[in-house]
């Protein structure tokens, strides 16, 4: 059975280079690949009433233009480069939930760039990046 | 010092103001009379408004009939709101927590914090005792409302989710019969009236008002630049208001949504420093609390005059039979209706109970009330909080304009709910009503508002007649969902996501 890497998307350049560093592996491996989105949210927030009545939609909104837009478009990509690519989106906390996604896809390896954060946060509170490599199951791979 | 004036309603001021007041003051005068009928209580002088009596016995019903849901639902309730319920497959939705946060930025503010401090300067600190029951009985009415507000809650054109009183008055009384149906629907549009109105008043004009003469309080009084210029104030205010409303800027309504909890946060840890500090005061507090409830050494006159005081505040403080609430825990993302009325009891719980204990004994300790000073209201709180810590009045200031700002946004909803129950759900209509909304807050704070304002709050506390007349038809509706979901509670087959 072959390796499942996966990995993480946020729109930055960083996690773009994550991308390119997941398909060179997985080429050199034959791995197949899971290129996830995680959409920042967390069930304990404050909100508008006006916000909670439409939350079912827009979630649905995010959740189509993530797939659509982000990872639908490298997924066809990579499939085109003869790479079997599945793609994930979800809503949560991004560490929890990539690792959660290695957990239920039995991962081999998780890919993150190093910043997708801002380096403010990342100074105080730590990056994702950190906070992955403290609860993965699995090995991660983090590229600057 | 401060002055907080926020009962002040003068009735002197502007030609314009009295030519207004003048000509609404019959027709408010008689809507008063009917929704805050006084029934005089006998042995005393003091009188309980009917719509107060109409609250309280719906409360102590709903308190037996559901055995005591407000005691026994508040375990379920906690998991419920800490989200071991929440399915990580519906991530992204709106959970128990974000709707019981949102219904309570929507109650907290005034009636809360001014309202203790009324019922202490009115009805001496035993009123405080009686307040913290009425909190704990309209527990039971909030978990009627919201569990009905989820179960007959209907979807729009766009997607978006709409409940409360509108939606199950006339869907819920339409399941019970063609007779019942006819009744739903004038209650339905009766509520929608009243809400309408009480978002335009209590929750608009009263609300700008009073963050008005916050505002002058704080900038210099008579003499701020301010003092003559509600208008522009009003402008100002209303121009905040519409950039949420009508610019759709989420950032600022967020922004907003996350100061509340904040000030509520520190209002609450400063009244347990206070309370701290003078850890050896509070037993004798709740005895003179307790003595004074009992009518021992009450100021109205018997126990029953200060019952009334206190049963009156909480109906203000905690809107609980009112139904507004029931809009807004609506938009939760459940199969289950019964468990947003289980987290719904913890409204009550913080806006009563929580919080009129705390500022109640502040105020107690203090011994702020005894000095005979005249004062009520936020006034009297601030002074009781500013006589430990000196700067805390400024806080308070500042905290009483954003609740009244949130509470405004919460009503606008609410209203504009309403109004598209009655008129249809377009983007004309939503517009119209969202104009309307920023004309009254002009309004609200240019004028000194004598008589629109007594016709705002009987409003508010109108549409529980209402409300509380077609929860009684569903009443075993909801009994057999509670006894279902309860069920299940003890079976264990709910699913549990908590790691």
């Amino acid at each position: 059975m072959s390796e499942l890497y996966l990995v993480g998307l946020d729109g930055s350049d960083a996690s773009q280079r994550a991308l390119a560093e997941a398909e060179r592996q997985a080429k050199l491996s034959n791995a197949a690949l899971i290129v996830s989105y995680v959409i920042p949210w967390s069930p304990f927030t404050f909100s508008t009433p006006e916000e909670n009545a439409n939350r079912h939609q827009r979630r649905e909104e995010e959740l189509s233009r993530a797939s659509e837009c982000v990872l639908k478009p490298e997924q066809q990509r990579l499939i085109g480069e003869g790479l079997e690519t599945g793609i994930e989106v979800r809503h949560g906390h991004p560490a929890r939930t990539l690792v959660q996604l290695a957990k239920e896809n039995d991962a081999d390896m998780i890919i993150i760039g190093a910043t997708g954060d801002r380096p403010l946060k990342t100074r105080i509170i730590g990056g994702t990046a950190a906070a992955v490599i403290h609860i993965a199951p699995c090995p991660v791979l983090v590229v600057p | 010092m401060i002055r907080f004036p926020v009962f002040d309603v003068q009735t002197e001021g502007g030609s314009v103001d009295q030519a207004i007041d003048a000509l609404i003051a019959p027709v408010t005068n008689l809507v008063q009379q009917v929704i805050l009928f006084p029934l005089p209580i006998p042995g005393s002088e003091a009188n309980l408004p009917f719509v107060v009596v109409w609250l309280v016995v719906a409360a102590v019903l709903f308190t037996f009939y559901f055995r005591f849901i407000n005691l026994r639902g508040l375990a379920q309730g906690f998991r419920l709101v800490r989200g071991d319920f929440n399915d990580p497959r519906a991530a992204g939705e709106v959970t128990h927590f974000q709707a019981l946060a949102t219904a309570l930025s929507g109650t907290v503010g005034l009636g809360n914090i001014a309202g203790v401090a009324i019922a202490v300067s009115v009805g001496g600190p035993g009123a405080i005792i009686w307040m913290m029951l009425a909190g704990f009985l309209g527990m039971s009415s909030k978990f009627v409302e919201c569990t009905l507000g989820v179960k007959y809650r209907s979807i729009n054109r766009d997607g978006s989710v709409a409940g409360g009183p509108m939606w199950y008055l006339s869907r819920g009384l339409a399941d019970r019969g063609p007779g019942l149906a006819r009744l739903g629907k004038f209650c339905a549009v009766l509520f929608a009236i009243f809400c309408i109105g009480g978002s335009f008043g209590g929750a608009n004009m009263f609300q700008s008002n009073q963050s008005f003469q916050q505002f002058v309080g704080v900038t210099g009084g008579a003499d701020s630049w301010f003092a003559d210029k509600g208008w522009l104030f009003g402008l100002i205010l209303a121009f905040f208001v519409a950039l949420v409303i009508i610019g759709g800027i989420r950032s600022i309504a967020r922004v907003t949504s996350k100061i509340v909890p904040v000030m509520a946060g520190i209002y609450i840890s400063a009244g347990l420093v206070i309370i701290a500090v003078h850890i050896e005061q509070v037993p004798s507090a709740f005895s003179l609390m307790l003595s004074s409830a009992m009518g021992i050494s009450s100021v109205a006159g018997g126990a029953l005059g200060v019952l009334a005081i206190g049963f009156q505040r909480a109906a203000f403080s905690s809107e609980a039979g009112i139904g507004s609430a029931a809009i807004a825990h609506s938009a939760v993302r459940t199969d289950e209706p019964v468990s947003e009325g289980l987290v719904a009891l913890y409204e009550p719980f913080v806006d009563t109970i929580v919080v009129c204990a705390i500022t109640g004994l502040v105020i107690v300790i203090s011994g702020a009330y005894v000095a005979d000073s005249g004062m009520g209201g936020v006034e009297l709180t601030s002074q009781a909080f500013g006589s430990v810590i000196g700067w805390f009045p400024y806080v308070l200031a500042i905290a009483v304009i954003l609740f009244a700002y949130s509470t405004m946004l919460a009503w606008a909803y609410y209203g504009q709910q309403c109004f598209a129950f009655l008129f249809g759900d377009s983007r004309a209509v939503a517009a119209t009503y969202k104009v309307l909304f920023l004309i009254f807050i002009v309004i609200g704070a240019s004028m000194q508002l004598g008589a629109v304002i007594g016709f705002s709050d009987a409003m508010i506390l109108a549409m529980a007649f209402p409300n509380l007349l077609g929860i009684y038809f569903l009443l075993p509706t909801v009994r057999r969902e509670l006894d279902k979901y309860m069920e299940k509670v003890k079976a264990g087959t709910l699913p549990i996501f908590r790691q």
